[in-house]
């Protein structure tokens, strides 16, 4: 099998007295969309934010492409391919929607101590933001400022600001969150067309969504991986259905 | 960039306006024999880089920089000292004020730019206190008292002696200040400052080392805040701690706010208006009442509680949608 892309062993994150992240040891292998699910308050972004540089583990280590990557800041792990997506939208919401993506563009596109070309005329960035835009259908709504998007726009454009600088692996923390049917049958549609070319760490709660995306599944419940494995396997599995699924099979 | 189109918008039509008139001053006071009025505008101009400058981080930043007037008393303290000494050519103090601001600015910023909120605001504040109670401790150079210096020279350039030429020379460098802001606000580097306001964790998400572009930021405008406090020692001939007390930090905060934030004349309208009305408020006042006019600031606050609360965009948003100015500028 091949050398996993992201491999974190042993991570521990306490709130106080609470254990958000329990010894959890998960890995992501290169092309595959590893889905993450588990109720409400299970832990499941408090992984991601550790991933990602947001938090620090308490304990446990984190490596990317075969880096240690367990204290880097959050930036410079964005810098190595890691790009996320978070489960309030976070956008600029002052800048239009092309320039949200065309900073995106220029995050990887060398430094920034640029300060007097007009940046809004460097069409490198802005043809690279362009088609991000388009992969996500925001096309039309280039000129338009990213607070005045609906709110599954916004979404889009998340993952437009995340695929810009082609990273190596994307981590989306519930990329449907509060999209309406429609609109999540086209983020999902969108996701599958990603399947195969990109890697993911995809948090979802929509059981119908994980099991069409995801090559494997990791289940969290209080902060522990209680299985992980194939989305037939996760099916099967007793624990799982008890702790989790069995709550909407019900 | 198109001036003639700028022209057609009433934002552009009223900038254009007052730079020519502000070109033209000193020909005007001279023209009405005013002197005092080119005295009044001198200082609006070097008030107005101070501001464009301090603008660039908090109004394009969202850094509350508290404590911007101590680069008015760095630049100035830097030429005044070295005036005291007998360093009289201002080839040699400016660059080395200069540096010297630079060099303050990023110590603050370095340990500052980590905090937020009230706290960025305690802490700038507090560095520019230290200076303010050094310079007021500096028994040598007339501690609070401050000190009379002669003029920066330039010889066989500028004789900063003869008023026009002095105001000139602000004037240009006004311009230059603004030309620089225009293009750092839509420069990359500028569109990490304005992210960063909008969206921190968005910015660093996306890769970018904020920190290190804030401080780069804090620094570029310590070092032109510096050039004003140069020019502001310049233009009385004359340093003392008070221009770098808390009051005139606050007073630039006032000016910006009022100008309208993040916007590129902003800081020059605000810094006309503030000038204009501490010199006229008091004796509108005195003229309801005798004695009414050391109280031009009960007044004076509320007007900026009104801005804050009704023109959040300060005067600039009153010449319609900035927008229009980008469009065309
Ligand atoms: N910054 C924080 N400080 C204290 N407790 C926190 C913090 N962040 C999360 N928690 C707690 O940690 C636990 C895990 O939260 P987390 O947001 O990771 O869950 P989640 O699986 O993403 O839930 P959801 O499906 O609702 O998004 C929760 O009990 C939450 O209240
Ligand atoms: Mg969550």
């Amino acid at each position: 099998m091949a050398e996993p892309l992201l491999a974190a062993a042993g991570l521990i994150k306490r709130f106080g007295g609470l254990i958000a992240t329990d010894n959890v040891s998960i890995d992501v292998r290169p092309g595959e969309i590893h889905a993450l699910i588990g109720p409400n308050g299970a832990g499941k972004t408090t992984l991601v934010s550790q991933l990602t540089g947001n938090l620090r583990p308490d304990a446990g280590t984190i490596h990317f492409a075969g880096r240690d990557i367990t204290h880097l800041p959050m930036h410079a792990r964005v810098r190595l391919g890691l790009a996320r997506s978070f489960q309030i939208t976070s956008v600029l919401r002052e800048f239009t929607a092309l320039d949200n993506v065309a900073l995106a563009v220029q995050a990887h596109a060398g430094h920034s101590f640029r300060f007097l070309a007009d940046v809004r005329r460097d069409e490198n960035l802005r043809g690279l933001a362009r088609r991000g835009l388009e992969e996500v259908g925001l096309a039309a709504r280039a000129d338009t400022p990213a607070a005045a998007l609906s709110h599954g726009e916004q979404r889009q454009l998340e993952i437009a600001m995340a695929l810009a600088g082609d990273p190596r692996l994307l981590l989306l923390d519930e990329p449907m969150a509060g999209m309406g049917g429609e609109e999540s049958q086209r983020m999902i549609g969108f996701l599958q067309g990603l399947k195969g070319r990109r890697c993911m760490l995809l948090i979802e709660h929509d059981m119908d969504a994980v099991f069409q995306l995801a090559d494997r599944i990791t289940v969290l419940v209080y902060g522990r991986a209680i299985a992980s494995g194939t989305p037939a396997e996760i099916r099967a599995n007793a624990e799982v259905r008890q702790a989790y699924l069995g709550e909407g099979d019900a | 960039m198109s001036l003639i189109a700028s022209l057609r918008t009433p934002r552009g039509l009223i900038t254009v306006l007052l730079l020519v008139v502000l070109a033209v001053l000193p020909l005007l006071t001279q023209a009405f024999d005013q002197r005092y009025l080119l005295s009044i505008g001198t200082r609006i101009v070097i008030w107005a880089i101070a501001a464009v400058s301090l603008n660039m981080i908090l109004g394009y930043g969202g850094m509350v920089s508290f404590g911007h007037a101590v680069f008015f008393g760095i630049g100035g303290y830097a030429v005044g000292i070295l005036s005291h000494h007998g360093v009289a050519s201002g080839w040699i103090q400016w660059p080395i004020a200069i540096v010297a601001a630079t060099l303050w600015a990023a110590l603050v910023g370095a340990l500052s730019l980590r905090t937020r909120g009230l706290y960025f605001i305690m802490i700038t504040l507090a560095f520019a206190q230290l200076v303010f109670y050094v310079g007021g401790g500096l028994e040598a150079y007339g501690a609070d008292d401050g000190l009379n210096i002669s003029r920066s020279r330039f010889p066989d350039f500028i004789d900063l002696r003869d008023k026009a030429s002095f105001y000139w020379l602000c004037f240009a460098l006004l311009c230059g200040t603004l030309w620089f802001c225009s293009r750092f606000a839509n420069s990359r580097f500028g569109l990490v400052i304005r992210g960063a306001k909008s969206n921190e964790l968005r910015m660093t998400a996306l890769g970018f080392p904020v920190f290190r572009y804030r401080l780069a930021a804090f620094t570029l405008s310590g070092a032109l805040g510096g050039l004003s406090g140069i020019l502001l020692a310049n233009e009385g001939a004359y340093i003392s701690p008070a221009m770098m007390s808390w009051v005139k930090s606050g007073d630039l905060i006032v000016i910006v706010v009022l100008g309208g934030m993040g916007a590129l004349f902003g800081p020059l309208y605000g810094t006309i208006a503030f000038f204009v009305l501490e010199e006229t408020l008091p004796p509108l006042l005195d003229l309801l009442r005798t004695g009414w006019g050391e109280y031009w600031q009960i007044v004076f606050g509320p007007m900026l509680v009104l801005v804050a609360l009704y023109a959040k965009g300060g005067i600039d948003s009153l010449f319609g949608s900035p927008k229009e100015w980008r469009r065309h500028g």
